[in-house]
């Protein structure tokens, strides 16, 4: 039951996040080959070199709108000798790599995040069922903290490529970038505050991973339950915490991407793509570690109730998506509708694929009770909701930050190497720090004998 | 039928009754039913009863609440009388379907429930003036019946159902119109 990171596993994640940071550098690179001196010839080559299905698909929408603001505004003044859509475009252009760190970045944290709640749920609930499965809970867990660092200090480095409210004098009555809107929110809204949030956030999140951590190894060597009691305390109290900054959290580090748009349903939202991502996580992981036969007391049926929540969270994730979409849809309130408009229009395949990734695929797979038992078939699915979980994230960043530039090349491919290899190779360490199977959890005899 | 009798074993305890059940099908008797107040765990497996396919229903009955939800709104909302009811664009299916969800989903579960809880009735025979089919009251309260059929062998099952522990064992001839 001891676990050892193979070194095939510390190789390949290795591997990964090398492979990943060429593609990371490369990518910085490339999109600041783009400059304003060549911005003009770059945009007249993409036209007429990319020819016409591009031109017309994706251009022929925004064209329209980035023309006619042109007019109202700046017509054809320059800035710094360029145009107001050649000086868009070349946010667009150099926000890509940001935003395709910043994505991936989240993705790998809100999985550890997710997984972090579940345990804490699994606890305040006195689950019978998932005790056998905490260690592997808690090796994920340890990647909370590191991840939600790397995520503070992109969007920190990134600063106004990813966070249009960080802009030079966006705040500032008079200034050319002065957004009443913005600056109506600046009290909420501005930089010290975001990173002293983010941080207190990270904080509670982690002190909680730590001392249940603490708790449930002391919990092995101990004579009574008192480390369990704690356990049960400490996470009926964090998930009260969780709930609010995780809906916080949302607000900030997402959802201000996009700072004139605003939806109440939005925590919620996030909180069940990370919810569901984590527990695909735990599957995943458990039948990996399974399949090398360190989890002799894992059985069919942990297995089963996993993908029942995989099943269960990933059409909570659909009712939630379709009442925020539906509801701004029917009332089409302009100043709401725009966030759907944009994805609808420039995001077709993404907006409307994640959706048959994270619910009609599920839905039909593992409705299924006996499905739900077969290894391979929650792998499968498992993978197909990743997927989908990462391309949600994904639709929930890039169209503020890169619009209608988006694609899914190198510097995107390199970033989920980039996390992900780090993701395991801290998940996978912390795996191997404990003893895969926690003992003397007074539910532990009867997780060992679930049976569904 | 020419086995009209039957021997009705009755047992006090559901953990009793199970190993009866596992006794009487290693000796390879076949159990004709068993009654019980309340579902005891594993008892179908216990009598290798087939696994119910009442879920595989309820699936195709949920297909058909979709279908007629998409069917009755495609027609009712956009070819019978496309109406610009608030600025909706009712000129495709697809292009008003969010607010079609609603419906859809709705017929969807009820036709998925309802008529699964029909077939549920329909395959175990319950209606509203259907004759109780019980063979001993006790068996509503706290007494499990097994019964089995008789084929001149009425000693050796009297002596094997002793041994599994019944309380009581009564042979009865089976009264063919109770059904």
């Amino acid at each position: 039951m001891e676990y050892k990171i193979s070194n095939r596993l510390r190789i390949g994640a290795f591997i990964l996040m090398i492979l990943g940071a060429i593609g990371v550098a490369s990518g910085f690179y490339s999109s600041h080959e783009v400059n304003e001196g060549n911005i003009t010839e770059y945009l007249a080559n993409e036209h007429h070199g990319h020819g016409d299905a591009h031109a017309t698909e994706s251009h022929g929408e925004s064209h329209g709108e980035s023309a006619s603001h042109g007019e109202d505004s700046h017509s054809n003044d320059a800035h710094g000798g360029m145009t107001e859509h050649e000086e868009h475009a070349l946010h667009q252009i150099h926000n890509r790599p940001y935003s395709a760190l910043y994505v991936a970045a989240f993705f790998f944290f809100m999985i550890a995040l997710g997984v972090l709640a579940f345990y804490a749920i699994q606890y305040a609930a006195q689950a019978g069922w998932s005790p056998v499965l905490f260690r592997i809970m808690e090796g994920i867990t340890s990647y909370v903290l590191p991840g939600g660092l790397i995520v503070l200090a992109i969007a920190f480095v990134a600063d106004s490529h990813l966070f249009i409210w960080l802009k030079e004098g966006m705040t500032v009555e008079g200034h050319e970038n002065y957004d009443k809107l913005v600056a109506g929110k600046a009290s909420w809204l501005n930089k010290p505050w975001f990173f002293i949030r983010g941080l207190i956030f990270l904080g509670g999140w982690s002190l909680y991973r730590y001392f249940s951590r603490k708790f449930s190894i002391a919990q092995d060597n101990a004579n009574d339950n008192r480390n369990f009691k704690k356990n049960f305390r400490i996470s009926a109290a964090f998930l009260v915490f969780y709930i609010y900054t995780e809906s916080m959290m949302s607000w900030d580090w997402i959802m201000s991407v996009d700072p004139h748009w605003f939806s109440t349903l939005f925590g919620w939202y996030v909180f069940a793509s990370m919810f569901v991502s984590g527990i695909t996580v735990i599957a995943m992981v458990t039948i990996y570690l399974k399949s090398k036969g360190l989890l002799e007391f894992v059985n069919d049926s942990h297995i089963h109730d996993l993908a029942k929540f995989m099943f269960g969270i990933s059409i909570f994730w659909t009712y939630l998506w379709f009442s925020q979409f539906m509801l701004i849809w029917y009332s089409n309130i302009p100043e709401e509708v725009t966030y759907f408009v944009t994805r609808i229009e420039d995001y077709k395949l993404p907006f409307f694929g994640m959706l048959a990734m994270n619910f009609i695929f599920p839905l039909l797979l593992l409705m299924n009770s006996d499905y739900k038992r077969i290894n391979w078939f929650v792998i499968m699915t498992g993978i197909v909701i990743l997927c989908g979980h990462y391309i949600d994230v994904f639709n929930m960043i890039m169209p503020a930050t890169v619009g209608e530039r988006w694609f899914i090349g190198v510097p995107e491919i390199s970033s989920i190497l980039l996390f992900g290899g780090l993701f395991l190779f801290i998940v996978f360490t912390a795996l191997g720090k404990a003893p895969l199977l926690a003992k003397r959890n007074p539910f532990m005899k009867e997780s060992e004998h679930f049976h569904y | 039928m020419e086995a009209s009798k039957v021997i009705h074993a009755i047992y006090t305890d559901d953990d009793v009754l199970m190993s009866a059940v596992k006794k009487v099908k290693a000796e390879r008797h076949h159990i004709e039913e068993i009654y019980t107040p309340f579902p005891v765990h594993g008892l179908d497996k216990a009598m290798g009863l087939a696994p119910t396919r009442i879920a595989i229903t309820s699936f195709m009955y949920g297909c058909v609440g979709l279908t007629v939800a998409i069917v009755m709104m495609n027609f009712i909302m956009i070819k019978d009388w496309p109406q610009d009811i608030g600025g909706k664009p009712s000129f495709s299916y697809l292009e008003n379907m969010p607010a079609f969800v609603p419906i859809m989903f709705e017929l969807t579960v009820f036709f998925a429930a309802h008529l699964m809880v029909i077939t549920f009735y329909l395959r175990s025979r319950m209606w509203p003036f259907k004759k109780a089919e019980n063979p001993d009251p006790r068996t509503t309260d706290d007494h499990f019946l097994m019964e089995i059929a008789v084929h001149n062998n009425e000693s050796e099952l009297t002596s094997l159902l002793k041994d599994t522990g019944a309380v009581e064992i009564n042979i009865v001839d089976k009264d063919e119109d109770a059904h």
